[in-house]
C-alpha cells in the first residue's frame, strides 16, 4: 500500500510518481488560471440583460416590523423590483426550512430576530443604484429585548425568540444526550480525582475571502433555472432548491464555479441565494446578487458558540475512568446547522476518540438567541473542533490537577496500537493509527525535556514560557449512509470516468472543490489505478448538469468518499480492459497480468498491452459481443469513518507586563493515511494550523448587550496576516485506513480541529504558576494580563465587556 | 459606466478619465463615485482584481497604482485618471510568465485562488523595491494581503522563489 513502491525487476510498470500518481507532489492544475487572473469565480459570471440585487438587513437584533415603505425605492430609475417578505409569502417563499429541520426566515414578515437578517431586497440595472435604493427604503421597528447568551435565554420572563413556531413555548431549539449515565456514575463513584473545567468556545466565522454570491438565470421559455453560486454542495442545492420552491428539478442547473474558499461557508442554502432565486423569476432576467463582506459575516453561517461543563474521574496513578460533561450550543436565531440529521450537536461525541476511556456520558441542549442563525461545520467534521478542543483542555486540566507531566498522561491513556479497531464511549469505531508513535516524533521534534530545563530556567528570571500539546483522532469522511444523512439524502458520494479512444480522460466528480485542487489531486488516484498519466486526465465538478449526484466537500469527505468512489471506478474501467487486453493478446482474461499502465501474459512479460491500447480498442477492435466504450460510474457508501490522528505541539512566550503571547515554535504530527498529493496534504495542515491560531489569538465574533454584533468586518473581525502568523514545522506518519479502496483519509480540517488546543495549553502552561484555570478564546493580551494579574480564570461569554 | 459598455439612463453625472492599463490606455465615462475595482472588473472586464471585505483590509482588490500597491477597492476609479494601473492580467506577457507568478505555482503558494493576485501584486511590488528580501521583510511586506488557505509559509517560499530567480 505504499505510494511509492519501486516496480519489481524487469517490470515494465510505469514510475507512478513520475506520472503523478498516489505519492507525486505534482503541481497544481487549477493554478494555471488562478495565477493569471483567469479563474471563474460567480462575482465573475455576466449574463447578457443580467441584472443586480441587493438585500436591505435589519439594524436590530429583536424588533417587531411595523411597517415597510418601499415607494422612494421604486421612484429611483434603474430599479426594477422591490421585494418584501410580504411578497415572498404570496409565493409561499417568506420561509425556508434549514438543514436542522428548523424554518429560517427568507425576507422578515413579522420580526427581526439578529441583527443582519434580510428585510427586504432591491433588482436594479446596476449594483449602485440597488444599493441607493436599499437605502430609501423606510422600516419602523418596535425594538423588542435581545437576547445574546444562553443564560439569558432560558431566563424567568426571557421573551420567547421563535413566536413563529408553533408548540415552541421556551427558547430551547434541542435537546440531545448520549452515553451511558449509570455507568458513567458508577466510575465517578469510584475515582481518585475528579477533575473539573468550564469554558466557552467563541463564536467564529469561518469568513472566506470570496464573500457568498449567485446568479440566478430562470429562462421563462424553457422553464429552466440556471444558478451560479458559491456553494460548496450543488447537488443538494438542487434538491432542496426543487422542494423550497417547488421547481421540477430536472429543469433546475446549479453551477458552482470556483470558489473562493469556503471552510463550511458555503454549505446552506441562504436567504440571499433564494432572494435571487425569486427575483429571477419575477423579472425574467438573469439577477445576480453578491454579498458584501458585513453581510457575510453578519448573517451566514458561523461556527462554535459552545459552552462546556466537564468532570473527568482519575485515578491517582493517571487512568481515566470515565469523562461527562454537558454542553450548551448558541444557535442563534433560527437552528440551521448543517450536519447529519440524527446528530443535534454534531459529533461531538467524538471527543475521546484516541483515548482508552471506558465510559462517558453527554448531554447537550441548544438555545435561541437574538443571534445570526448557523453552527455550520466550519473546517470540521460537524462540531468536532468544539469536541477536540474540549477533550484536550481537559486533558491538560486533568493532567495538571494529578501534578503528572502532560506528555506522561497521554502516553497512560492513549489508544495502543493493537487495541484497532477500537470501540469508543460514545460508539464510534476508530479504524487505525500508531498514536504513541506520534506523539513521540512530536515530543522529538520540538525537543521536549530540554524545553522544560529552559522553562524552569526561565520561570527564575520571571519570564513565562510554555509548553502545549493536542493529540487527537477526527471521524472524517461520512457517511455510512446507515448513520449519516442529511434532509433524508444518504452521505454517499460518486465518480463518472469517460476513457476516450487515444487513452485520455475525464473525470467527474460529486463533490466541489473549495481550493483544496480536486482537478489535480482526484487524476492521481485514477492515475494509481489505471496508470495513464494525470497530465491526461481532467477533472470536472461543480456543474449538476453534467456530474454524478454528490454530497458535496464539507467534513474532510472528499477524499475519503468521493475518493473512493473515484478509485473504485476506476477498477470497474480497468476490470473492462482486462477483457479487451485478453482479446488483444489472444490468450484468456486469467492469464492476463497488471502492472501500473500495462497488462501481461504471464509468464511472458514483454507480450502486453497499455491501458491506452486497451481503450482504442473499446472503440475499434472489441471482442465480438462486448459493449463498445470504456466508461463508467460508482457510487461509494463508506463503510465507516476514517480517523486520521494528529500531534500539535506549541511552545510560547507570554510577556507578563503586556499579555501578549508569542508563539516560539510549533510542530505538527499528522497521520492521514496514504498520502495522495504531500504537497497538497501539507498546504492544507498549515492552513488549517493559521485557522487555529487564529481562533487562539484573535479571530472571534461576539455581540454587545443590545445584540449588536462585534466582528462585522474586517477591522473588527481580525484575520491574522503573514505578519503573526507562525512558521509550522511539519511531521508525517502512514498509517493507511483498512477500509478505504486506497488507504487515504480525510486531513483538510485536523489542524484547525486539533490546532487551537496546542496554542491555548501552551499559554495556560506558561501561566500554571499563577493558578489560573482557563481563559476563553481569543487569549486576547487583556485577558491574558487580567488572568496573569489577577490569578482568576477569564470568561469571554457574551455580552461583551465594554468597561 | 464605460466606452464599452451602455450607460444607465440616470442623473447622475458621469466624468470622462484615461487611465492606462496594463499598459494600454482606456478612456471611459464614470460615475465619481465609481471605485477602481469595479471599473477594473466591470468596465473593463479584468475580473482578475477580486473584491473581498470592503474595508481595505483584505487585499484582494490590490492592483498597483504607479508601480506601487493600492486596495482598488478603497480608491475611485476618477483617481486613476492620468495614471498607470497594473492589474494581475499584465503581469508577465502572453508567452512568459513572471517569476512571481511562477513561484505560487511552483511552491504551492495558493489554494482557492481568490487572495492570489492581489497577494501576487504586492509581492511584485515588493521585489521591485526589494529585490533579496528576508522572510520577515516578506512577512512584513505582505501584511496587507490576508490569505484564508495557505498559512502564508508557502507563499513566503513563493516571493524567496521569484527573488532567487530574478538574481540569476
Amino acid at each position: 500500500m505504499t505510494a511509492t513502491a519501486e516496480p519489481a525487476a524487469g517490470s515494465r510498470a510505469l514510475d507512478e510518481v513520475k506520472i503523478g500518481g498516489l505519492g507525486s507532489s505534482r503541481p497544481r492544475v487549477e493554478d494555471a488560471r488562478f495565477i493569471r487572473g483567469r479563474g471563474n469565480y460567480v462575482e465573475d459570471v455576466t449574463l447578457p440583460g443580467m441584472l443586480h440585487m441587493e438585500i436591505l438587513r435589519s439594524p436590530l437584533a429583536h424588533a417587531r416590523i411595523k411597517s415597510i415603505d418601499t415607494s422612494a425605492a421604486w421612484a429611483i430609475p434603474g430599479v426594477k423590483l422591490v421585494l418584501t417578505g410580504e411578497m415572498a409569502a404570496q409565493r409561499n417563499l417568506a420561509w425556508m426550512p434549514t438543514l436542522s429541520y428548523d424554518t429560517q426566515a427568507v425576507l422578515a414578515t413579522d420580526k427581526v430576530r439578529f441583527q443582519g437578517q434580510e428585510v427586504a431586497c432591491v433588482v436594479a440595472e446596476d449594483p449602485y443604484i440597488a444599493k441607493d435604493a436599499c437605502d430609501a427604503i423606510v422600516v419602523e421597528y418596535e425594538a423588542l429585548p435581545p437576547i445574546v447568551n444562553p443564560e439569558q435565554a432560558v431566563a424567568p420572563g426571557a421573551p420567547l425568540i421563535r413566536d413563529d413556531k408553533s408548540g415552541q413555548a421556551d427558547n430551547i431549539a434541542y435537546q440531545w444526550e448520549v452515553g451511558d449515565k449509570d455507568g458513567t456514575d458508577a466510575a465517578f463513584a469510584k475515582a481518585d480525582v475528579v477533575s473539573k473545567l468550564r469554558l466557552h468556545y467563541p463564536r467564529s466565522h469561518p469568513s472566506p475571502i470570496e464573500n457568498c454570491g449567485a446568479v440566478a438565470d430562470f429562462n421563462n421559455a424553457t422553464g429552466k433555472l440556471t444558478v451560479y453560486m458559491t456553494s460548496q454542495a450543488p447537488h443538494i442545492v438542487r434538491a432542496a432548491v426543487a422542494l423550497i420552491a417547488e421547481l421540477p428539478e430536472h429543469l433546475i442547473r446549479i453551477i458552482s464555479p470556483d470558489v473562493g474558499g469556503g471552510f463550511g461557508n458555503k454549505v446552506p442554502v441562504y436567504p440571499g441565494y433564494v432572494c435571487a432565486i425569486l427575483c429571477s423569476i419575477l423579472t425574467a432576467k438573469p439577477v445576480k446578487w453578491i454579498e458584501d463582506n458585513t453581510g457575510n459575516l453578519s448573517s451566514t453561517g458561523f461556527g462554535r458558540d459552545m459552552y462546556l461543563d466537564s468532570e473527568m474521574a482519575l485515578t491517582n496513578d493517571g487512568k481515566i475512568l470515565a469523562v461527562r460533561y454537558h454542553a450548551t450550543t448558541d444557535q442563534g436565531a433560527f437552528f440551521a446547522d448543517a450536519q447529519p440529521t440524527k446528530f443535534k450537536i454534531g459529533l461531538v461525541h467524538s471527543s475521546f476518540a484516541c483515548y482508552d476511556v471506558p465510559v462517558g456520558h453527554i448531554t447537550a441542549q441548544g438555545m435561541y438567541t437574538n443571534k445570526a442563525p448557523g453552527g455550520v461545520a466550519y473546517r470540521c467534521s460537524f462540531r468536532v473542533t468544539e469536541a477536540m478542543f474540549f477533550q484536550e483542555r481537559m486533558i491538560q486540566a486533568a493532567a495538571d490537577d494529578l501534578g503528572m507531566d502532560q506528555a506522561e498522561f497521554r502516553r497512560r491513556n492513549l489508544v495502543r496500537d493493537d487495541q484497532f479497531p477500537y470501540r469508543t464511549p460514545f460508539g464510534f469505531l476508530t479504524d487505525s493509527g500508531q498514536y504513541l508513535k506520534c506523539l513521540q516524533i512530536g515530543l522529538d521534534a520540538i525537543g521536549y525535556d530540554d524545553f522544560l530545563v529552559e522553562q524552569a530556567e526561565a520561570r527564575k528570571q520571571g519570564r513565562l514560557l510554555g509548553i502545549g500539546i493536542s493529540t487527537m483522532t477526527e471521524p472524517l469522511g461520512a457517511g455510512n449512509s446507515r448513520e449519516y444523512d442529511i434532509l433524508g439524502i444518504k452521505m454517499f458520494d460518486s465518480a463518472e470516468l469517460r476513457v476516450h479512444p487515444t487513452g485520455k480522460a475525464v473525470l467527474k466528480i460529486g463533490a466541489q472543490t473549495q481550493g483544496q485542487g480536486h482537478e489535480t489531486t482526484f487524476a492521481q488516484i485514477v492515475t494509481h489505478e489505471l496508470g495513464i498519466p494525470a497530465t491526461d486526465i481532467v477533472v470536472e465538478h461543480g456543474d449538476t448538469d453534467h456530474t454524478p449526484f454528490g454530497m458535496g466537500t464539507y467534513a474532510s469527505r472528499s477524499t475519503p468518499v468521493a475518493g473512493a468512489a473515484t478509485a473504485m471506478v476506476a477498477r470497474k474501467i480497468r476490470a473492462k480492459a482486462r477483457k479487451l487486453a485478453a482479446h488483444l493478446l489472444e490468450v484468456s482474461e486469467e492469464d492476463v497480468e497488471w502492472e501500473l499502465g500495462r497488462f501481461f501474459v504471464r509468464g511472458a512479460e514483454s507480450r502486453g498491452v497499455t491501458i491506452q491500447e486497451c481503450a482504442m480498442a473499446a472503440y475499434s477492435n472489441m471482442p465480438d459481443g462486448m459493449e463498445p466504450g470504456l466508461e463508467n460510474n460508482a457510487y461509494y457508501d463508506p463503510p465507516n469513518l476514517t480517523w486520521p490522528f494528529a500531534c500539535y505541539i506549541a511552545t510560547v512566550e507570554v510577556d507578563p507586563e503586556t499579555g501578549v503571547w508569542d508563539v516560539l515554535r510549533f510542530v505538527g504530527v499528522d497521520d492521514c493515511g496514504v498520502r495522495i498529493n504531500p504537497m497538497i496534504v501539507e498546504g492544507q495542515i498549515m492552513g488549517g494550523l493559521t485557522e487555529a491560531y487564529a481562533m487562539s489569538n484573535m479571530q472571534f465574533q461576539t455581540y454587545d448587550a443590545d445584540g449588536n454584533l462585534v466582528g462585522a468586518n474586517y477591522m473588527d473581525y481580525l484575520l491574522p496576516t503573514a505578519w503573526e502568523t507562525p512558521g509550522f514545522e511539519l511531521h508525517e506518519v502512514v498509517t493507511p485506513s483498512p477500509h478505504h479502496p486506497i488507504g487515504a483519509k480525510g486531513v483538510g480540517e485536523c489542524a484547525a480541529v486539533g490546532g487551537p488546543a496546542a496554542y491555548v495549553n501552551a499559554v495556560m502552561n506558561a501561566l500554571r504558576p499563577t493558578g489560573v484555570r482557563n481563559i476563553d478564546m481569543p487569549l486576547l493580551p487583556d485577558r491574558v494580563w487580567h488572568a496573569a494579574h489577577t490569578g482568576q480564570d477569564v470568561s469571554g461569554a457574551p455580552p461583551f465587556r465594554t468597561e | 459606466m464605460t466606452a464599452t459598455e451602455p450607460v444607465v439612463e440616470t442623473d447622475v453625472p458621469t466624468r470622462r478619465i484615461s487611465v492606462t492599463v496594463n499598459g494600454e490606455r482606456r478612456v471611459a465615462d464614470v460615475e465619481p463615485r465609481l471605485l477602481l475595482a469595479h471599473l477594473l472588473r466591470q468596465g473593463l472586464a479584468l475580473t482578475g482584481t477580486h473584491v473581498g471585505c470592503d474595508t481595505t483590509n483584505c487585499g484582494a482588490c490590490t492592483v498597483l497604482y504607479d508601480g506601487t500597491p493600492v486596495k482598488s477597492c478603497t480608491m475611485l476609479a476618477v483617481q486613476a485618471d492620468g495614471h498607470e494601473v497594473t492589474t494581475v492580467e499584465g503581469l508577465g506577457t502572453p508567452s512568459e510568465l513572471d517569476p512571481v507568478q511562477e513561484g505560487f505555482a511552483t511552491e504551492h503558494g495558493l489554494q482557492c485562488g481568490f487572495c492570489t493576485p492581489g497577494m501576487m501584486l504586492a509581492a511584485r511590488a515588493l521585489l521591485d523595491r526589494n529585490p533579496d528580501p528576508s522572510e520577515d521583510e516578506i512577512r512584513w511586506g505582505l501584511s496587507g494581503n490576508l490569505c484564508r488557505c495557505t498559512g502564508y509559509q508557502n507563499i513566503v517560499k513563493a516571493v524567496r522563489w521569484a527573488a532567487e530567480k530574478e538574481a540569476k
